[in-house]
C-alpha cells in the first residue's frame, strides 16, 4: 500500500515580474516530500531554494507546474483555504526566528491555534507541552530578548510543531546560531522527526548540515540538478 | 480567529506603544471633548434665555412700536400714557397692563453713587411681572396718580448705595431730585440680556416729569389665559393703530420670543458641534496615519501570522479593531473630558452649560464611525501584504 505524499511538487515554475523583465526563480521543479522524510535542500544563494520552500509551505502559489499540499491543489485554492492549510499541515521555522517581541514563549507557541480558535486554556495547555518537548518547561513566560538564540530557535521549533502539522520546513535554522547551538537543534530537528514522524524540509546552503538528512535535493539556477538519497 | 481574542491582540499592541497610542487618542479626545463642550454651551445658552423669558411672567404680552423683528432698529416711540389708558379699556381690566419709559440716572445715597436704569412704571407692575420685594413695599396707584418721588430700588443698587444700612425710608436722589425709598426688590439675576437687579422703579408720572417727556416706550400686558393672547394682541395692535395711524405697532407673546430665540440658538448649537466635529475628524486622520505607521512597523508579525495560518480577514480585523479601540476609548475619555469641562465652566463662570445625553452618543458614535473609517484603509493594507515580502521585510 502507498501512502499519498505530504507534498508533491511537479514541474513547478515560479517566475516575477520585475519591471519589463521576468525574473525566474524555479524553472521546472519535482519533488516529493513523504510522511516521516527527512530532505534537505541544499544550494547556493540565489538557486531558488527559499523560493521552493514558500511553495511548499503554501505561503506562495507557482506560476506553473502543479503543486499539491496534503493532496490539494494549491491552485483551486483561496487565500482563506491556503491560510487554513498553512495552519494545518505546515509549520515553519525561520532563519530569525520570528518570534513576537513582547510574548512569552508560551504565547508565541500558541499563535498557531489562535487561528483554528482553541480556546485560550486549550492552548496554554499544549504550548506549554510542546515547549516541554523541546526542553524549555522553565522557560514559559520568558519574552524571547530573555532568552538565548538557540532557546529562540527552539521556541519555534515548538510554534511550528503545536499544531501537528505534517511537514515542517525549516529555512536555514541553524544560520543564526553558533556551531554547538547549531547542533543542538539539529538534534533536535532529528529527534522530533523520529519521534512524532513529521516530514522535516530542512532548507540549507551547508552541505555538512544537509549530509545528516536521509535525503537531499541539490539545487541551482532555479533547477534540481542531483538528488543524493544518504 | 475569534473576535475576544482580536480584541486582546489589539488591546495589547495599543500597550505595547502607550506613548503612541496615547498622543494618537489624545486628538479624538480633544475632538469629543469639544463636540461634548460645545454642544452644552449652546444648549445651556438655549435653556438660559428660554428660562430667562420664561421667568417674566406667564401669558404675557409685549406691545411695542415697530415691527417685530429683531434686526429693525428700534422704533421712536409715540406712546403716551392716553394710549395705556385705551389699552387699558380693550383689555378690561388696569391691573393687567404694565408700563415702561428708561432711562441711564445716576442714584446717590449720601457718598455712594450707581448710575443705573430708573423705569418709570405704574404700580400694577407686580401684577403683570414676576417681581418678588426683599423690604417695604411697592409703588401705589396714588403714588402714580400723585406723581410722588418714590423709588423702589433693586438688589445690586441697594446693596451699593447702602450696604448693611436700612435703605427704606431713606433718601436718595435720581439726577439731582430727592427721592425717598419704598422698597427693595430681591435679586432675581439676569433676564435677556439685561440685569434687573440693577434698576430702580419710581411712578412713571414721576418719571415723565424728572425727564421732562410724555413717551412710553413700551406696554405689557397680561393675558387672563392663554387662548386669549392672540386675540387680545390683534386687539391692542388695532386700537393703537387707529390712534397712531402713521406708527407700525407689535405685539408678541413670550412663546413668539422663545421660539425665535430657541430657533437661533438652535443653529447656533448646530454650528459649534460641526466646528467642533471638524477637530473630531482631524483626530480621525491622526488615527489613520498611525495605523499606518503601525502596519509598516509590524509587516514581519503580520508575515508570520499569516505564515502559521492568519487569514487575510484575521489581520484586518486586528488592526480594524486597533483603530476602533484608539477612538472608542478616546471617545469615552473625551466625553469625560467634555462632561467635566462643562459642569466647571458652569459652575466657575456665568456660561451656561447644559451637558445632554444625546451630544455625548453623538460624539461616542462619530468617533467609533472615525475609527472604523480611517481604520479601514490601513487594516485592509496590513490584510492584503503578502506572507512572503512580509517575513523578508526587516
Amino acid at each position: 500500500m502507498t501512502v499519498a505524499p505530504a507534498i508533491e511538487a511537479d514541474a513547478v515554475w515560479r517566475t516575477y515580474p520585475m519591471g519589463a523583465t521576468t525574473v525566474t526563480a524555479l524553472r521546472g521543479v519535482s519533488l516529493r516530500v513523504e510522511p516521516g522524510d527527512y530532505l534537505a535542500v541544499v544550494g547556493p544563494s540565489g538557486s531558488g531554494k527559499s523560493t521552493l520552500m514558500h511553495l511548499l509551505g503554501g505561503l506562495d502559489q507557482p506560476t506553473g507546474g502543479r503543486l499539491a499540499i496534503g493532496g490539494r491543489d494549491v491552485a483551486t485554492l483561496t487565500p482563506n483555504q491556503l491560510a487554513q492549510l498553512r495552519n494545518q499541515l505546515v509549520g515553519f521555522v525561520f532563519q530569525s526566528f520570528h518570534l513576537l517581541p513582547r510574548t512569552s514563549a508560551v504565547d508565541n507557541v500558541a499563535l498557531p491555534l489562535v487561528y483554528r480558535g482553541t480556546s485560550a486554556r486549550a492552548r496554554r495547555q499544549r504550548a506549554a507541552a510542546m515547549l516541554g518537548e523541546v526542553g524549555l518547561s522553565h522557560r514559559l513566560d520568558h519574552r524571547p530578548n530573555q532568552l538565548s538564540g538557540g532557546e529562540q530557535q527552539r521556541v519555534a521549533i515548538a510554534r511550528a510543531l503545536v499544531t501537528d502539522p505534517s511537514v515542517l520546513l525549516a529555512d536555514e535554522p541553524t544560520g543564526n546560531l553558533d556551531t554547538a547551538t547549531g547542533e543542538a537543534v539539529l538534534g533536535l530537528l532529528e529527534r522530533l522527526n523520529r519521534s512524532s514522524g513529521v516530514a522535516v524540509v530542512l532548507v540549507t546552503h551547508d552541505r555538512e548540515v544537509a549530509a545528516r538528512a536521509s535525503r537531499q535535493i541539490v539545487m541551482r539556477d532555479g533547477q534540481v540538478v542531483e538528488q543524493v538519497v544518504g | 480567529m475569534r473576535l475576544a481574542e482580536a480584541w486582546r491582540v489589539a488591546l495589547g499592541a495599543l500597550r505595547a506603544n502607550r506613548l503612541r497610542s496615547g498622543l494618537t487618542m489624545l486628538g479624538v479626545v480633544i475632538g469629543v471633548a469639544a463636540v461634548v463642550v460645545l454642544v452644552a454651551i449652546g444648549t445651556g445658552t438655549r435653556y438660559e434665555v428660554e428660562r430667562q423669558v420664561e421667568g417674566l411672567g406667564s401669558n404675557l404680552l409685549l406691545v411695542f412700536p415697530g415691527e417685530a423683528n429683531f434686526t429693525a432698529a428700534p422704533a421712536v416711540s409715540r406712546l403716551t400714557l392716553a394710549d395705556v389708558e385705551a389699552v387699558a379699556q380693550v383689555v378690561g381690566d388696569r391691573d393687567r397692563v404694565a408700563v415702561q419709559v428708561a432711562s441711564g440716572e445716576t442714584v446717590r445715597a449720601d457718598d455712594a453713587s450707581r448710575f443705573t436704569s430708573v423705569l418709570g412704571v405704574l404700580d400694577t407692575t407686580p401684577q403683570v411681572f414676576v417681581r418678588d420685594l426683599r423690604r417695604g413695599s411697592y409703588l401705589t396707584r396714588s403714588d402714580v396718580d400723585t406723581a410722588r418721588r418714590v423709588v423702589v430700588l433693586g438688589s445690586r443698587v441697594a446693596q451699593d448705595l447702602f450696604g448693611e444700612r436700612e435703605p427704606i425710608g431713606s433718601q436718595v436722589t435720581i439726577a439731582g431730585v430727592r427721592f425717598r425709598v419704598v422698597g427693595v426688590f430681591a435679586s432675581i439675576g439676569q433676564g435677556l440680556g439685561v440685569d434687573r437687579d440693577d434698576q430702580v422703579h419710581i411712578p412713571v408720572t414721576t418719571a415723565h416729569r424728572l425727564l421732562g417727556t410724555e413717551r412710553i416706550d413700551a406696554i405689557a400686558v397680561r393675558a387672563p389665559d392663554r387662548s386669549a393672547i392672540d386675540s387680545l394682541g390683534d386687539q391692542i395692535v388695532a386700537e393703537l393703530r387707529e390712534r397712531h395711524p402713521e406708527t407700525e405697532f407689535s405685539a408678541v407673546t413670550q412663546e413668539e420670543i422663545i421660539g425665535v430665540l430657541g430657533d437661533i440658538l438652535g443653529i447656533l448649537t448646530w454650528v459649534l458641534a460641526a466646528i467642533a466635529g471638524i477637530s473630531l475628524l482631524v483626530g480621525g486622520v491622526g488615527v489613520s496615519n498611525i495605523m499606518l505607521v503601525s502596519v509598516r512597523e509590524r509587516v514581519r508579525e503580520i508575515g508570520l501570522r499569516k505564515a502559521v495560518g492568519a487569514r487575510p480577514r484575521d489581520i484586518g480585523v486586528q488592526f480594524l479593531l486597533e483603530a476602533v479601540l484608539l477612538t472608542s476609548l478616546g471617545g469615552v475619555l473625551g466625553i469625560g473630558l467634555g462632561v467635566g469641562s462643562a459642569l466647571l465652566a458652569a459652575e466657575l463662570s456665568p456660561v451656561p452649560a447644559a451637558v445632554t445625553g444625546w451630544s455625548m452618543a453623538l460624539a461616542f458614535g462619530v468617533s467609533a464611525a472615525v475609527g472604523i473609517a480611517f481604520g479601514v484603509i490601513p487594516a485592509q493594507r496590513a490584510g492584503r501584504l503578502d506572507p512572503v515580502t512580509a517575513l523578508r521585510s526587516e
